[in-house]
């Protein structure tokens, strides 16, 4: 299993709050049986329409392009449980995400798929956006094991969850293996439930 | 010291603590639809893992659901292979199924409760966010993402994160007007979008021990929209025989004894709650979504905030220029082109009802087109049995078959361009309905119903 210990890479930042899943990959996407092209539809109607404040979506901005790291503001991620949105992120090439807040489906699913979100304070990612879109080439380094991000003139401290953080470094993060280890006692929980006792 | 609902039930079906932190906890009841199970599929047989609790497990088709022409193959090729698709796994994997043709078909968190599937005391997983529906019943009920799905279909388990408990408690009584949908709008207004992260919400209070489990799941729905994956309420008497009878309710000789269980699981008096909030039900007026998120929202005698009236002013911004809003403008009066009726949010008979009381022997304005979605065919049944398809018919409304319909856009009913659409369902997002501009506004069945006579948003306190 990959160990995730450290990111390092440019960065794109995505401004705004409540960013929901059915902006970071709409709906009709989902009508497909595999993830593969997903990272195609990323924020596409968002792309479309422009972002107030902006002249071009960051996405389809030349200097963010082959970013790895994420910067967003807070409750990034609301709404629906489709695992499409951290899937079109994470194959577009970003590899973590650093933000304010996370909403609670979307920060587990990108655990799920090896995608570390981490979050710092509103000063510090404020900072960051700042440095990144004066700066573009600036190169960020998110070590999770320090809990620290480094870009350079900015260095702050950012937080997960300790046993998230040894979760990364140990490759535990791959779930199904885990659950099925000592079945033995999936089996005795199922058995003493009042429900499935007539089944 | 009492335990809350959610520890009873987390402790029951905790298997063991994981060395990630998290619990490893026993899934009593895993529904499974065609969106976000596929990849999950490849999965088990990429790595020869089987199902080792079918009797756990339930699949239908609700998303993808064409409402006015189900003939197979679908027209949207796509949405024809993510049926097949389902078809093929379920049956590989010999996974129970309510298939298209199948008279209990409907939207995944309508037919769990109807048929009975979905009872006091479990924990439920399903690869939809709305999962929290199911929580109306005393369950712990989780929407998951497709890795989890696949945890699930292979282990029967979950790897999660202990969540913490906030009672919110609604008591008095609702004025005339206002509906569950308001009360569950005004809690994500007063506690905000992420107000719920990391939190159980445990819904109770007087007003909440009147309500009919519609009205219960109507509020546990959208705990999502205020950040709170699960929400809940404690079974009681009308839970009980909301379940007693229905096709996989426990049998009749087993039934009391199930109950008296159910009844033991609920809250203790003396447990103790992260925190606790109040909610006056008399204070409630219909509420109105004005934004792009489901708490940006207003009373209907209210007007649209300016963006330094928030904590967030560049959303607020962001979210009038997409509304085509202007800040002080009260959202009465405000023209609607679509009025949709539906969804697993407001798609029950009692739904349904309240609409049709609104709309009978009176017809929707010209320019709206207005639609009925039954949440499942057996609503559908029941409400031709009272007729309620040919009161909507007669006013102007087109009566379709049961799925998700416009609450989002994966199947053919989508708005168009900018439209404006008065609805029921339970998000308000920028594209979610099917345009990317389209401007959804947020509110009770009965609003939608007054909406779509007048053509614009208007008061249903004075038609009700």
């Amino acid at each position: 299993m990959q160990r995730i210990t450290q990111v390092s890479g440019r960065a794109i930042p995505m401004r705004g709050n409540d960013i929901d899943t059915d902006r970071i990959i709409p709906a009709r996407y989902l009508r497909a049986i595999t993830f593969d092209g997903m990272e195609d539809h990323v924020f596409e109607d968002d792309r479309r329409l422009g972002s107030p404040g902006h002249n071009r979506h960051p996405f389809d901005t030349p200097s963010y392009q082959g970013a790895s790291l994420m910067l967003v503001n807070s409750n990034f991620g609301c709404g629906s449980s489709r695992e499409h949105a951290p899937q079109a992120i994470r194959r577009w090439g970003i590899e973590a995400i650093v933000g304010e807040s996370f909403a609670e489906i979307f920060f587990g699913n990108s655990a799920m798929i090896g995608m570390p979100c981490v979050t710092a304070s509103s000063e510090d990612i404020a900072a960051l956006m700042t440095l990144v879109e004066r700066q573009p080439a600036t190169v960020l380094t998110l070590d999770l094991q320090a809990g620290t991000l480094d870009a350079g003139s900015v260095r702050c401290a950012i937080s997960l969850p300790p046993k998230q953080r040894e979760a990364f470094a140990t490759g535990a993060w791959d779930t199904t293996g885990m659950l099925l280890d000592r079945y033995d006692e999936v089996r005795a929980t199922a058995a003493r439930l009042p429900y499935t006792a007539g089944a | 010291m009492g335990q809350t609902l959610l520890k009873k039930v987390w402790d029951l079906h905790t298997v063991r603590q994981l060395p990630t932190g998290q619990t490893q906890l026993f899934i009593g009841l895993h529904l499974v639809h065609e969106v976000t199970s596929p990849q999950a599929f490849d999965a088990l047989r990429a790595n020869g893992w089987t199902i080792p609790f079918l009797d756990r497990t339930f699949a239908t088709v609700d998303h993808i659901v064409p409402t006015s022409d189900r003939k197979r193959p679908f027209i949207d090729v796509m949405a024809e292979d993510m049926m097949s698709s389902l078809e093929r796994n379920v049956r590989d994997f010999g996974i129970r199924f309510v298939g298209l043709d199948d008279q209990r078909q409907g939207i995944v968190h309508i037919i769990g409760p109807e048929l009975g599937l979905t009872q006091p005391g479990m924990t439920i997983a399903c690869g939809d966010s709305h999962t929290s529906t199911h929580g109306a019943f005393g369950s712990v009920a989780f929407g998951i993402g497709t890795s989890q799905v696949r945890d699930v279909l292979a282990s029967q388990c979950l790897a999660i994160e202990p969540l913490k408990v906030r009672r919110i408690r609604v008591t008095g009584t609702l004025p005339k007007g206002v509906y569950a949908k308001d009360v569950i709008l005004a809690i994500i207004q007063r506690l905000g979008v992420q107000g719920g992260n990391g939190y159980a919400y445990e819904y109770a209070g007087d007003a909440v021990d009147r309500m009919s489990m519609d009205e219960r799941m109507t509020i546990c729905n959208m705990s999502i929209e205020g950040g709170a994956r699960v929400g809940y309420v404690n079974p009681d008497d009308t839970t009980i025989e909301y379940v007693r009878g229905r096709p996989f309710a426990p049998p009749a000789d087993r039934f009391d004894r199930m109950a008296a269980w159910w009844k033991s699981m609920a809250s203790d008096r003396d447990a103790s709650y992260d925190d606790d909030v109040e909610i006056k039900a008399s204070e409630l007026t219909p509420i109105v979504t004005w934004g792009v998120n489901p708490g940006q929202s207003i009373g209907i005698d209210g007007r649209v905030p300016a963006p330094a009236e928030g904590a967030d002013p560049k959303g607020i911004s962001d979210a009038l220029s997409f509304m085509g809003l202007t800040a002080g403008q009260p959202i009465e009066g405000m023209k609607v082109d679509v009025a949709f009726i539906g969804s697993c949010t407001n798609g029950r008979l009692s739904d349904l009802r309240e609409a049709a009381q609104i709309v009978k022997g009176k017809h929707v304005a010209k320019h709206v087109k207005a639609l009925v979605v039954p949440g499942s065919t057996g609503v559908a049944h029941a409400a031709e049995r009272e007729g309620l398809d040919e009161v909507f018919r007669a006013a102007g409304f087109e009566w379709r078959g049961a799925g998700c319909s416009m609450c989002l856009g994966m199947n053919p009913d989508k708005l168009q361009g900018d439209q404006v659409c008065a609805s029921s369902s339970n998000r308000n997002f920028k594209g979610r309905q099917g345009s990317p501009t389209g401007r959804t506004l947020l509110m009770s069945p009965a609003m939608v119903a007054a909406a779509a006579l007048a053509g614009e948003v208007t008061d249903v306190r004075e038609l009700a």
